[in-house]
């Protein structure tokens, strides 16, 4: 299938969804309005990627910033994942925060408890 | 207006250590633009870099809390002479001492007041822990709106704060009051 390559802007994240290599990652800052509107398609992908998901499926999330908008939706797009973990894949997330970021960490450990799915935790000079 | 008054303002804004201030309607634009001078302003304070991020996302938060505030099609009908009045918001970014405010003021209707009064009281009641695991649960188990709201800014906005929220309702007539939100971070 094909990739989901968006472009980031000052409001929106850099979108790399690689289905050949597995890859799903978001990195750069989600604060728009509406965050609805833009993750539609991210699930959208994910739900085809799901049909026929590689063995090994890394999910990288490299955010700077997000809003609360953009929170609800990203938990959306982990329980996607969530659900095909286990069926043609074995999913892992890694989620980057930068050093002394304690915000971003926390972010990451709030996703861990409700989410299904193993976390890692890596911190980063700079992202 | 006597132009001394400008002199009035001035010294208002000085005198509470205002780095921006805008008052009228939250648009996307006004939103962006906000932003924008404040992630540039920011980039050269000498303050931690994770102050800086709290200070970005409390200023997110509150700048698209006040724009999807201005978004209802429901009060029209009790606002109708000041529509546009009705729309606008004060927004002021304050540094003093080591700390920012961000306050933000707006027009909202009694009923309404009277449900966010109770969220706020219930938010400046818990512990850091109780926040989180509060956040938590209105993440996992909570809607979206058709506006992309989740309700959890006011939530968020007290943990990234680390403060209670101060906040006022002055009363504007009976049906209206004026929403006054002082977010302190440290």
């Amino acid at each position: 299938m094909e990739n989901l390559l968006i472009e980031g802007s000052a409001k929106t994240p850099t979108v790399n969804f690689n289905s050949e290599a597995g890859l799903i990652e978001l990195k750069g800052r989600s604060i728009p309005e509406n965050s609805v509107e833009f993750y539609q398609p991210l699930n959208e992908w994910i739900d085809s990627y799901a049909e026929n998901p590689k063995n090994e499926t890394v999910v990288e999330i490299k955010l700077e910033y997000f809003n609360t908008s953009s929170s609800k939706c990203i938990l959306d797009l982990f329980k996607k994942l969530e659900s095909m973990n286990g069926s043609g894949t074995s999913v892992k997330v890694n989620w980057y925060f930068e050093e002394d970021d304690e915000d971003m960490e926390e972010a990451g450990e709030d996703y861990q408890a409700i989410i299904g799915l193993p976390f890692n935790m890596i911190e980063v000079e700079e992202i | 207006m006597p132009l001394s008054n400008i002199y009035n303002i001035f010294k208002t804004l000085e005198k509470e250590n205002i780095l921006l201030s805008f008052k009228g309607v939250v648009t996307a634009d006004l939103l962006n633009s906000v932003l924008q001078i404040m992630e540039s302003k920011l980039t050269y304070m000498d303050e931690a870099p994770r102050t800086k991020k709290k200070v970005f996302n409390v200023l997110v938060e509150c700048l698209q809390n006040l724009y999807h505030h201005i978004d209802l099609d429901d009060t029209e009908t009790t606002r109708n002479n000041g529509m546009i009045e009705a729309k606008s918001a004060l927004l002021m970014i304050a540094q003093s001492e080591g700390s920012f405010y961000i306050k933000t003021g707006n027009y909202i209707d009694k009923g309404e007041a009277i449900k966010l009064e109770e969220r706020l009281d219930s938010i400046n009641g818990m512990t850091k822990e109780e926040l989180r695991t509060y956040y938590q649960e209105i993440l996992s188990d909570g809607t979206v709106s058709t506006k992309g709201t989740a309700g959890l800014g006011m939530i968020d906005i007290a943990r990234k704060s680390g403060n209670k929220l101060q906040y006022d309702f002055v009363e504007v007539s009976e049906e209206i009051r004026f929403f006054c939100l002082n977010v302190k971070i440290d």
